[in-house]
């Protein structure tokens, strides 16, 4: 058994096939002329091998190189990335099944915040009538910690709707350093969930711990974990316009020579690292992805690749990200229609707010692009569980909130139930109520209540005229942390902390419940 | 009689360098936020040609090009000017004073100051960090940028042989923060510290951070670095 996610059954397209291949074609010239530029020297000797012309462009201190690929390069790229990627899960039943020819979105969390914010309901009094009181939340922001990732975990293996964990906090600890991030931060995810776990990685020395942990976990050698990928990675080699990065371009490579899943993402901003116009970013980013793809490809061929977009539109006051522009859900619509071309599995950006606490715009920005860029079908959507001001701050209430919305969106994709049986069925329906005096079909309301086939009411809908969302959220969100988790077993758990080095000994549940 | 008539010429021109500085022109192939401006002089051409005509550059400075900024910087302020204004103010600005520069090192006026500016090493985040330089180049000062992955080694050599009077570090990561911390630390130990104020800025940073490494001082972006440098400014007069 694996997650079904939400099949799309008629997705919405912007660009029309036409469109999508001169996008293509225009991505193809980009990556002949100008080319790529790459400060990674394996990146430019391996495309030189498979033929791409590549020079020296190095300055004093700084080696590089430009990589013009060929068309054909491109192609065969794309034609050996698989079309369907397996994400495992530590309970096989939260598996992933991405195919890149079949528009089933599942959900997932993501980023990796500096900031995660509390929440908590002071009283306030009505200065004119001090007997009317009412619960205000307040908002009070700090660095996040490693448990505040297990807590995140935590909360998400049990939201009904989040398919799969990428990472959200960014664990800020005193003892955390460059060597024991990674471990650390794969381990506190892992072990607080069975669903799937991304994260991108800090230290490309680390790579093998994390792996290794992997391994033992699922009981196994490298067989048995390309079998059940529990883990997979996002690498951001690319940098907007066209640049491969040394260090994230060589973490790409690795993590392909070992066969594990993992997303070839660009991130470009329109107006500051890309053309503002759409068409502009588009080509380019298609290239980007493409060339890390066929990079990928031409480490390892046939190692599963997701078409990472993150394109995103500037704010004109910052130049920061602008994730609520509506601009923002166009690119990654058309995104995702370009790796649906290429048949690949899609992974794409919703949900980010430009906000920077759970309120009215957050809600509004949030749910405008979680409906369209899920109604276009990537497989795998980065839709920012919990997440407020462009992806900086972290928020568990905002997680619940989120998880209310998205089994909203999925019960609206569920398919029309209409064939000769139903309709038999209504005529029938429709004829014995006419027949009636009342004339009311409330009746067979009944049969449908508790069948899962109707939609529930807003799950923190307040009493009368108070807008108790928040409180209510909250509510749930203490519910939800007080059920347990799965946790890796305890002779695993020993085994990976005498065999992983650097895992804190305060993420050892077993070693920590003793000592109470 | 021919005085007034200079007078008023410089004055016009003057008027003309500021108006110009507002529209984001910065050579007269621009186009400037009211459009069709093109062909006719901006910026650079007005600034070559107040200095062929002997006009003070500080002047040019004071009544045209800061005089020019402020504006523009109310106009941010007011939210109808955005970044992408700025910026075009900025860069003309910075276009001018490369002009402007060899006249006030003859005749031995300071510029506002030589700023050094890099991304820590292991970062490669510059969008923020390419912003502040071009205000600042704007604001007047001499600005060298050492780009990304800046080791302290690299910067302690620049600050030791280049003698800037401020040095901007730059961190979007918290693990490349650290190696903000690890620069002052560097600078201490060559017996460059109190050579040099050192601005540090970039999403992973913080006040308390900044007040941890010894910093002189967090920047929120580049407007709150003009200011601050000003405030420099008035503690050294
Ligand atoms: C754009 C971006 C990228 C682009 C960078 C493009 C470029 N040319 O710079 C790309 C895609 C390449 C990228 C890569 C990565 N990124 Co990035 N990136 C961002 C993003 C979305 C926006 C940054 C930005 O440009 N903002 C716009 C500018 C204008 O703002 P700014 O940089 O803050 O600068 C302003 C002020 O801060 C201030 N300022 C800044 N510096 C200085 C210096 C001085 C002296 C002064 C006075 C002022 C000052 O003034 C500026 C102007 O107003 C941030 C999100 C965020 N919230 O910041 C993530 C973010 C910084 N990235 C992040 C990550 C994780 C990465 C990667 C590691 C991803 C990966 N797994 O591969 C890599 C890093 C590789 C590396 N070694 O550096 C995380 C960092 C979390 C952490 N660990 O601390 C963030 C926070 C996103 C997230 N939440 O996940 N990224």
């Amino acid at each position: 058994m694996a997650r079904e996610g939400i099949l799309v059954h008629s997705p919405y397209e912007r660009m029309t096939e036409e469109q999508i291949k001169q996008i293509h074609h225009a991505s193809v010239q980009i990556l002949n002329d100008p080319g790529m530029i790459s400060f990674n020297c394996e990146a430019a000797e391996i495309f030189s091998a498979n033929g791409a012309e590549v020079t020296s462009i190095t300055s004093a201190d700084n080696p590089c190189w430009l990589v013009r690929i060929p068309e054909k390069l491109i192609l065969q790229a794309i034609n050996s990335a698989p079309k369907i990627v397996k994400l495992g899960a530590r309970n096989r039943d939260n598996s992933l099944f991405l195919n890149g020819e079949e528009p089933r979105v599942f959900f997932v969390s993501g980023s990796e915040t500096n900031i995660w914010l509390d929440v908590d309901f002071p009283t306030y009094v009505k200065k004119s009538d001090p007997g009317t009181e009412i619960l205000v939340p307040e908002f009070h922001k700090r660095r996040g910690t490693v448990l505040d990732l297990c807590q995140a975990a935590h909360l998400c293996e049990h939201l009904e709707s989040l398919d799969a964990f990428i990472r959200s906090v960014n664990i800020q600890d005193k003892d955390i350093i460059e060597d024991n991030k990674d471990v650390n931060k794969f381990f506190a995810s892992l072990n607080n969930t069975t669903k799937h776990v991304m994260a991108g990685l800090t230290s490309l020395e680390q790579l093998d711990n994390v792996v290794n942990m992997a391994k033992l976990i699922v009981g196994g050698g490298e067989e048995e974990l390309k079998e059940n990928p529990i883990i997979s990675f996002i690498t951001c080699l690319v940098k907007s316009p066209l640049q491969f990065v040394d260090d994230t371009s060589q973490t790409l490579m690795e993590i392909c020579r070992r066969g594990l899943p993992v997303v070839v993402s660009s991130a470009p901003q329109a107006g500051s690292t890309a053309p503002m116009t759409e068409d502009g970013i588009m080509a380019q980013i298609n290239a980007e992805v493409l060339a890390g793809i066929t990079l990928s490809q031409l480490v390892n061929e046939g190692t599963p690749v997701l078409y990472g977009s993150v394109p995103v539109r500037a704010r004109l006051d910052t130049l920061n990200d602008s994730y609520g522009a509506p601009e923002t859900s166009q690119y990654n619509i058309d995104c995702v229609q370009m790796a649906r071309f290429y048949k690949l599995p899609c992974y794409a950006t919703a949900g980010v707010c430009d906000t920077k606490i759970p309120g009215q715009q957050t809600s509004i920005e949030r749910l405008f692009s979680d409906i369209l860029v899920t109604l276009s079908g990537p497989q795998y959507l980065h839709c920012a569980y919990g997440l407020l001001d462009c992806n900086s701050t972290f928020c568990l209430l905002q997680a619940v909130l989120d998880d209310a919305h998205f089994q909203m969106i999925k019960f609206f994709l569920r398919p029309p139930r209409i064939s000769e049986d139903e309709v038999a069925e209504s005529l029938k329906q429709i004829r014995a109520v006419v027949a009636t005096p009342q004339k009311l079909y409330i009746r067979y309301i009944r049969p449908l209540m508790r069948s899962g086939k109707l939609s529930m009411p807003y799950p923190f809908e307040g009493d009368g005229e108070t807008d108790n969302v928040f409180a209510l959220a909250h509510e749930r969100m203490k519910q939800l942390l007080a059920q347990p988790v799965e946790h890796i077993d305890p002779a695993t758990t020993k085994k990976i902390f005498e065999e992983i080095p650097g895992i804190l000994s305060r993420l050892n549940v077993y070693e920590e419940r003793r000592k109470q | 009689m021919k005085e007034t008539m200079e007078e008023t010429m410089e004055e016009d021109i003057l008027a003309l360098l500021k108006e110009n500085v507002i529209q984001g022109r910065r050579t007269k192939d621009d186009e400037g936020v009211d459009g069709d401006m093109v062909g006719t002089p901006a910026v650079l051409e007005l600034t070559q040609l107040m200095v062929e005509s002997d006009i003070a550059p500080e002047i040019i400075i004071k009544q045209g090009l800061t005089a020019g900024m402020q504006v523009v910087g109310d106009k941010f302020a007011t939210k109808e000017y955005f970044i992408p204004d700025m910026l075009a103010s900025a860069e003309a600005v910075g276009a001018a004073m490369d002009i402007l520069k060899p006249i006030l090192e003859a005749a031995d006026i300071e510029t506002k100051g030589r700023f050094v500016i890099a991304t820590a090493k292991g970062d490669i985040h510059d969008i923020g960090k390419n912003i502040v330089a071009i205000l600042l180049k704007g604001a007047g000062y001499e600005v060298k940028d050492l780009g990304i992955d800046v080791s302290p080694e690299k910067i302690v050599k620049v600050v030791r042989e280049y003698k800037p009077d401020f040095l901007g570090i730059s961190a979007l990561l918290t693990t490349t923060m650290v190696a903000m911390g690890k620069t002052i630390e560097a600078l201490k130990e060559n017996g460059l510290r109190d050579k040099v104020k050192v601005l540090v800025g970039g999403a992973a940073v913080s006040e308390e951070y900044a007040q941890e490494i010894e910093a002189d001082a967090y920047c929120v972006d580049g407007f709150h670095a003009i200011k601050v440098l000003e405030d420099f400014q008035k503690v050294k007069t």
